[in-house]
């Protein structure tokens, strides 16, 4: 049986998958980030589909259920790329700025 | 005669920009240079007629960021002394020559106006008890307990403004500056200076919650950077 939820979630993953494709394409991302990417949204699908598959991971790390190690680890996933995304922000105004400042000295009127 | 260079940040400050530069000039200040900060007014406009030079950011960028432009650009053109000046027609141009005086002589790099080194003070109630939680942050921070630290009321050799490099955009460069004034050995000295408080500039100044934001920004970049 496959359950409405799971066709929701693949759908998702399908189009996830098919964006980071994109982006590769536009050469907006690495290979690296590509595969990394890729075997996240993949991992998604198929802890969907087998969620049996992540007991074993549960157990080396002495969590009960399987499906909570997936969600501990989405967490602290998110919480390190929201950290990225706030350094990259930080350096993107730096730089931002540097040009500004750059441009206001030689066009001065 | 040390060439002497006087650095406005300005953002917004039409109104007032004008009367400040002519300020300036009436007690011999000629080299002026405003930086507007892509303010919706003619900030620019009026501070170019009043005889400044400008320098204008093409997006916000901030008074941090301001400085250091307007800095750089008096270094390029050779200026001995620097000094930091509000828009807001909160400084008097007539304290310029005791802020400058100490580098003159030789005995420190930079000089840090503080309003509260004299008896008596103008400053609002609220005003003055978030100045004072910036001196303890700020004592925390960089480990130089001054009696002022928010004050845009500054002067500086130019072997100092070289070394002093602003990378806070914002508000919070008035930290970065005395944490970089600590780091890097700089000599300084506070200087008395008076702060004038029209309803202009208080209804235009720092808010207190604003200050909450700047301090929260400043410890998250000190981990970061
Ligand atoms: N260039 C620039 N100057 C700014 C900006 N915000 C404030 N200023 C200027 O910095 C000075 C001090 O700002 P103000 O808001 O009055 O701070 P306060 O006096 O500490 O409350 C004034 O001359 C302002 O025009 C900004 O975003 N960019
Ligand atoms: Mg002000």
């Amino acid at each position: 049986m496959v359950s409405l939820l799971q066709v929701i979630v693949i759908v998702f993953v399908l189009f996830a998958i098919t964006r980071v494709f994109f982006r590769y394409q536009d050469k907006m991302i690495n290979t690296f980030e590509l595969v990394f990417w890729s075997l996240i949204w993949i991992a998604v699908a198929v802890v969907l589909f087998v969620p049996t598959i992540t007991e074993p991971i549960a157990r080396l790390f002495n969590v009960g259920r399987g499906i909570d190690i997936a969600v501990y680890f989405s967490i602290v996933l998110l919480f390190y790329l929201v950290f990225r995304l706030y350094v990259k922000l930080d350096t993107m105004n730096n730089e931002l700025t540097k040009v500004v400042r750059k441009e206001a000295v030689k066009k001065r009127k | 005669m040390p060439k002497i260079f006087i650095v406005i940040p300005a953002y917004n400050e039409a109104e007032s920009i004008s009367q400040v530069i002519r300020g300036l000039r009436k007690e011999g200040y000629t080299n002026v240079v405003v930086v507007d900060d892509c303010s919706s007014d003619n900030t620019a406009e009026t501070a170019r007629k009043a005889g400044a030079a400008v320098l204008e950011h093409v997006i916000n960028r901030g008074q941090g960021a301001a400085l250091q432009t307007g800095t750089d650009y008096a270094l390029e053109k050779g200026a001995d002394i620097i000094v930091h000046f509000d828009a807001d027609g909160q400084h008097d141009p007539k304290e310029i020559k005791d802020m400058m005086d100490p580098i003159k002589k030789g005995k420190v790099d930079v000089t840090l106006g503080s309003r509260f080194l004299r008896k008596g003070s103008n400053v609002p109630l609220l005003k003055r008890v978030v100045l004072k939680i910036g001196v303890i942050f700020t004592f925390f921070y960089s480990g130089i307990l001054l009696t002022d630290t928010h004050n845009g009321f500054r002067a500086l050799s130019s072997k100092a403004a070289g070394r002093i490099q602003i990378n806070q955009d914002r508000m919070e460069h008035a930290s970065e500056i005395i944490d970089q004034i600590k780091k890097k050995g700089i000599r300084y000295k506070e200087v008395p200076v008076t702060i004038r408080y029209t309803k202009y500039s208080r209804q235009k100044g720092q808010s207190a919650l604003n200050s909450i934001k700047i301090a929260a920004r400043l410890i998250w970049t000190k981990f970061l950077r």
